[in-house]
């Protein structure tokens, strides 16, 4: 009910603000849930762009690298060059004779009672911490060798997981599959329900209860029963979480859609629809979908967190996303299994789904306001 | 009343033969058997294990046999549990997630109520924003993320609180586990309830409380009764689930309820334990869902004309 000056007989005609551009206003007005539609495309292009910009490959494992902290700090740290570069000389069989430090790079003389096999200095760049090695100097018939190595700039914002990969690059490969995944299903369950829903408020009658009644049975089939049974059918992965969610939350978007058809069905404007002669399918269409559109959207928006949850379930059980596919719910997992040694492992992926899902949720309730009619513009 | 109750009851005995019916034939077009070890058995054994369990019978027969022992209230022999039937399992298990189940429930709609109508009372101040905050974190943090935090904090940290372990249901070992299951329902209550309120302290029937002067608390209690409907209607399910177990909750605090039953069920192929989760749970749905009906008429009397 917006305000309306009363249009004098000569004034202009009122400007109509439609309920899109109200909900619109009446969104950005709303500060947390603006905040929330924010942080959302935030985290959802960071986690489309980011895993180019951090500069690791989410598989890449660093060896050596093993579970190090969240930091700024540029790895390997100063005070581990030299512990480091002994233990790689001890793996080459190699005596280090002089070793100094400048610039972010290691001179080293390397000496050895044999020849020394020049090929043995990859294991040098191997280790992740240095650069490809130069030689300076041979001497004493290549019994000795003056080398210079680059240390490594190598940087982990969120540390490193048990195996030595960048959280970071992970957390966010993983929320493209979360997100994927609270996306379609969502899309899935809302397309399926809306139309079940619709079609059976339409209906009424004895198709109505009979399309009510499998609701109903499949509210009470336990969910985790659903998934198992697609889990051994299937191969267990993306598709299946995919389907499982969807085929189990379609049923809240019926219901909603239903309630709001069998209100809708006796309007005057469907009757005269009727009364035009448009098929059931054209009045589905033209009429009763487009209007049950706000607790739609709002019911979608709600749905998204739910589903990103039950997929980080079902990961967190193994019956998700199965390996080299990750999403955030299999990380948690690793994470919590490392709590002790790790405890960032499981704070980053953590982290990122309960903001994803608080921005999911203050997002839903901030619709659901701006889409109320009740309420003034 | 009761003869609605006994319509509902009545109502749901086809609901239930079907989740009993599509669950059975699923689970059996699955591929793989309970007796498949990594080492198979010999031919001659494998058969024996099947007459034993009637599993070398035509499917339908097994099914007409399964429902009739359903009938009498027995759900079999456990395949992986040996020696156990699934009655024995359920006996073990279901007072240990039932005891959590339910301390989770009430604590959550003591909690739940107490906060949603603290906030819709305070509306917009202070308070209604710390509960909101509160509520979509509570809502948004899984518990496989809660649990082992308070383990650490509560359990490691300050060493307050066991980390696990089920020790005989003493009350230190429920505290964790309890708060766990419970903080999501909270939140979804306190949720519901500010809601619910806010609309309802809008209506006519309370501004005349207030101008009749009618101190806060009555008005309150006025208000809370238009707002549990919609919580009550919710509440069947999150019982049903509260009360069957969780297998997060159980699996990270190690305890011996039935949560995971189901899980290990299936990927065992332990088909009566599996029926007997899936039945358990559909009853136990099918139940609060008429708990939380006949509680509802009782709250809203105009629920009792449509009955």
């Amino acid at each position: 009910m917006f305000h309306v000056e009363h249009p004098g007989p000569m004034s202009a005609p009122a400007r109509a603000t439609s309920l899109a551009a109200l909900a619109r206003r009446r969104l950005v007005r709303n500060r947390p849930a603006f905040a929330a539609l924010v942080m959302l495309v935030a985290v959802a292009l960071a986690c489309l762009i980011g895993p180019l910009l951090t500069g690791h490959t989410p598989e890449r494992i660093y060896p050596d690298l093993v579970r190090t902290a969240p930091g700024l700090a540029a790895h390997p740290r100063p005070e581990t060059v030299r512990p480091a570069i002994d233990r790689l000389a001890f793996r080459m069989r190699l005596a280090v004779a002089d070793f100094s430090e400048r610039d972010g790079t290691v001179r080293l003389t390397l000496t050895s009672d044999k020849r020394i096999d020049e090929r043995s200095l990859s294991y040098l760049p191997r280790s992740d911490l240095f650069g490809p090695p130069t030689i300076l100097e041979r001497a004493e018939d290549g019994r000795r060798l003056v080398v210079e190595v680059r240390i490594q700039q190598l940087h982990f914002l969120l540390g490193t997981d048990v195996l030595g990969r960048d959280l970071l690059t992970r957390c966010l490969v993983a929320g493209r599959i979360s997100l994927l995944i609270g996306l379609t299903a969502t899309l899935v369950a809302l397309l399926v329900g809306v139309t079940y829903g619709a079609v059976s408020g339409m209906l009424g009658g004895a198709v109505d209860a009979l399309m009510m009644r499998v609701v109903d049975i499949l509210y009470a089939l336990p969910f985790v029963f659903f998934v198992i049974v697609l889990l051994v059918f299937f191969r267990a992965g993306l598709w299946l979480v995919l389907v499982a969610v969807a085929a189990v939350e379609w049923l809240d978007m019926a219901r909603i859609v239903r309630t709001q058809t069998l209100s809708l069905k006796s309007r005057d404007f469907v009757r005269a629809a009727q009364a035009l002669g448009l098929t059931t399918p054209a009045i589905l269409s033209r009429h009763i979908v487009p209007n049950t559109l706000g607790p739609i959207v709002v019911a979608a928006t709600l749905l998204v967190p739910r589903v990103i949850l039950l997929e980080s379930f079902l990961s967190f059980l193994g019956l998700g996303v199965q390996e080299p596919a990750t999403s955030w719910g299999v990380l948690i997992a690793e994470g919590s299994r490392a709590l002790e040694s790790a405890p960032w492992m499981l704070a980053a992926p953590a982290g990122f789904l309960v903001v994803s899902l608080v921005s999911l949720n203050l997002l839903g309730d901030g619709l659901a306001d701006a889409l109320d009619p009740r309420l003034d513009g | 009343m009761i003869g609605y109750a006994l319509r509902r009851l009545l109502q749901a005995i086809p609901t239930l033969f079907v989740v009993v019916t599509l669950s059975f034939f699923l689970i059996r077009l699955a591929p793989g058997g309970p007796f498949d070890l990594e080492r198979p058995l010999p031919p001659a054994a494998m058969e024996n294990l099947k007459r034993l369990y009637g599993l070398d019978q035509p499917l339908i027969v097994q099914y007409g046999r399964y429902l009739l022992s359903l009938a009498k209230g027995d759900l079999g022999p456990s395949f992986s549990f040996r020696d156990l039937t699934v009655n024995d399992l359920f006996a073990r298990g279901l007072p240990v997630s039932a005891t959590l189940g339910s301390l989770a429930l009430g604590l959550a709609l003591l909690l739940g109520l107490g906060l949603g109508t603290l906030a819709a009372f305070r509306r917009g101040k202070m308070t209604d924003r710390l509960v909101g905050i509160g509520a979509s974190l509570g809502l948004a943090v899984p518990t496989f993320v809660t649990a082992p935090l308070l383990q650490i904090v509560f359990g490691l940290g300050l060493a307050w609180l066991p980390v696990g372990d089920w020790d005989g249901g003493s009350p230190t070992h429920l505290v964790l586990p309890v708060i766990t299951l419970a903080l999501p329902q909270i939140a979804a209550i306190a949720r519901l309830t500010r809601s619910a309120l806010n609309e309802v302290l809008a209506q006519p029937h309370i501004r005349t409380l207030r101008a009749m002067g009618l101190p806060p608390w009555r008005v309150a209690l006025q208000a809370l009764r238009g707002a549990l409907l919609p919580v009550l209607s919710t509440l069947g399910p999150v019982a049903a689930a509260l009360l069957t177990g969780s297998v997060i909750v159980e699996t990270i605090f190690g305890l011996p309820g039935i949560g995971r039953y189901f899980v290990d069920g299936a990927l065992n192929r332990d088909y009566t334990l599996v029926m007997g989760t899936v039945v358990l749970v559909a009853v136990m749905v099918v139940a609060f869902n008429l708990i939380a009906d006949l509680l509802a008429a009782v709250v809203d009397p105009r629920l009792r004309l449509g009955a």
